[in-house]
């Protein structure tokens, strides 16, 4: 058999591991994803609503956001925090490392199983986010290329989260909440339109260094064309730059931790 | 045939170190050998394991797995190879059972095979009723022999086992050395770095002692006993009588066939002027010394409360390659 078709087994196998670990622990998996933005959604977009604090149709602008920030944010995590723990105390990663597959693809597969959680806690709003707003007035011929923003934000996330796990050393994991993630959810444009931003330009600039910006930008214009949002083809290039970037930077800082 | 493990001019420097933590080593290991890697802490045996199990890349030289070249083609490499670590580093979202299953698909072994193997291995590393227990609640001993069974699921050509019996109680102890020996039987070259040196004694063919990142010495413990200076021992407990320690360990190693004497101390609980021990390393058989010893320190006045024969262990070996110094 050739390195090869061996490596492509071997990579489908660790991915199959995954997979069915996360079969197995659905319940915490749902939990782990669901419950942050569904709050948002709810108190930004219900509550304050129904009190009158918030104008008439924000909950409109909020969903497609929220569908955004949990395809990017969910994918980020999932891929850093195990990867975290898996290089310090667990060391489970070690039976991956000697599988016969090198080593880069099981980087990737860390990645790519990210992003494939990240899509699947994105597709969960859906629904979700019908029920809870009763009605939504989307553009429905803007879906393909709101989902193509969804999977490219998924890998994005996937990419950030693969730089950031191997990066990040153990003893700081508990910083890692504040400095990283708080930042990137209210700075991606998920709760706002980054084109209406013109008089708080400090901020718009702020956001455009977020690739999740781009997600949100993206799928909102496609479902919502009425709100002021970015040129599509800025997003798809700007999440297609994103992927590679924090992608080749991730697959560098996973060698650096997983080889001497 | 090629052999086993080739390792020549093997050299490892990490980045802001001074020293090489390898340093030019070279060994060999023939195929279904059992074969002991030690040496003092820091002496280079985990970075030489971890460049042959691909995990860390040499700075030059040569390591090959069965003819392939772990540095060009670690992808290979690592069907040959299997490791058994001295920490735990099971998946823990996986119970016993499914851990040898689902290493064995990494390793593209089929799904009936895998199945059967799984079986049969851990009804023979005694884990059978344990298939379905979740590996944090496994003892150390159930882990350690978990992580056998594992190494061994993908049919290694070589198994890296470090420090295999540290922590384990002596039933497991024994278990484990039988299981190791069995691989012998089975072909399966084994690799064992170790501190436990009657360990090593007793399950190596040969045994290599690694010190500065260089290999010092590679034979059968047998034959790197008998080649010590003064492999036979005379201990001694002697009442000195008022009589200088260096001045008795003087006069013994005047006696010819006395290669040097070491002065022991005192027996736990007594003074050195009421008693001290002293060991001879002798140059051929030890018996015949008896008789003279005894007679030289009856000159001198030095009562003898005891004489006994030893032997030198591996322990004596490696003490006089690496040293007495702390690491």
């Amino acid at each position: 058999m050739t390195t090869t078709a061996r490596s492509v087994r071997a990579f489908a196998a660790v991915l199959g591991r995954d997979v069915f670990v996360t079969g197995r622990e659905l319940p915490s998996f749902l939990a782990q994803v669901l419950v942050q933005p569904v709050a948002l959604l709810f108190i930004f977009g219900k509550v304050l609503g129904q009190l009158g604090y918030t104008q008439p149709g924000y909950a409109q602008i909020l969903l497609p956001g929220m569908i955004a920030l949990n395809a990017f944010l969910v994918a980020l995590q999932n891929t850093s925090f195990p990867l975290v723990l898996d290089f310090s105390y667990s060391r489970e990663i070690e039976d991956r490392l000697l599988a016969p597959l090198p080593i880069t693809w099981v980087a990737v597969e860390k990645m790519l199983f990210g992003a494939l959680r990240g899509l699947f806690a994105a597709l969960l709003m859906f629904p979700i986010g019908l029920l809870m707003l009763g009605s939504v007035a989307w553009e429905l011929s803007g879906l393909p290329f709101a989902v193509l923003c969804m999977v490219l934000g998924s890998l994005a996330g996937g990419a950030v989260g693969l730089t950031v796990g191997a990066a990040v050393p153990p003893r700081r994991i508990n910083i890692m909440f504040a400095v990283i993630l708080a930042p990137l959810i209210f700075t991606g444009a998920s709760q706002f339109p980054w084109a209406q931003l013109e008089d708080l330009r400090w901020f718009q600039v702020v956001c455009a260094f977020n690739p999740l910006t781009y997600v949100s930008e993206g799928m909102r214009g496609a479902l919502l064309p009425g709100i002021p949002h970015m040129p599509p083809w800025v997003c798809v290039l700007a999440l297609v730059l994103a992927c590679l970037i924090f992608g080749a930077l991730g697959i560098g800082f996973f060698l650096r931790r997983a080889l001497d | 045939m090629t052999a086993a493990v080739d390792v020549a001019d093997l050299v490892k420097r990490y980045p802001k170190s001074r020293h090489n933590a390898v340093d030019g080593l070279s060994f060999r290991v023939r195929r279904g050998e059992i074969f002991g890697l030690l040496g003092p802490n820091g002496a280079g045996k985990t970075t030489t394991v971890g460049i042959l199990t691909t995990r860390i890349v040499p700075t030059s030289g040569k390591a090959l797995i069965g003819g392939v070249d772990v540095g060009r083609d670690p992808v290979a490499a690592k069907t040959k190879v299997a490791v058994v670590p001295q920490r735990v580093n099971l998946d823990r979202s996986l119970n016993a059972r499914q851990n040898l299953l689902f290493h064995a698909t990494y390793h593209g072994i089929g799904r009936r095979e895998r199945h059967s193997l799984a079986d049969e291995l851990l009804d023979r590393m005694g884990l059978a009723d344990k298939a379905r227990a979740r590996v944090d609640d496994l003892s150390g001993g159930q882990s350690q022999r978990l992580m056998i069974a594992r190494a061994l699921i993908h049919h290694p050509e070589v198994l890296f086992l470090d420090e295999p019996s540290t922590g384990l109680d002596p039933q497991a102890r024994l278990f484990l050395h039988d299981r190791i020996g069995d691989l012998r039987s089975a072909g399966i070259t084994v690799v064992l770095t170790t501190h436990d040196m009657d360990e090593a004694q007793k399950l190596s063919d040969r045994v290599g002692i690694v010190d500065h990142g260089r290999m010092l010495t590679v034979d059968t413990p047998n034959e790197l006993i008998r080649s010590l200076p003064g492999s036979g021992t005379v201990d001694a407990t002697v009442h000195p009588n008022g009589t200088a320690a260096e001045k008795i360990t003087g006069m013994l190693s005047e006696i010819p066939g006395v290669q040097r004497v070491e002065d022991l101390g005192p027996p736990a609980g007594t003074e050195a002027t009421e008693r001290i021990r002293l060991r001879l390393y002798v140059d051929g058989e030890a018996g015949p010394l008896l008789g003279p010893v005894a007679a030289r320190l009856q000159e001198r006045a030095v009562a003898v409360t005891d004489l006994a024969l030893g032997s030198a262990s591996l322990e004596d070996v490696f003490i006089e390659l690496t040293g007495r110094d702390l690491r």
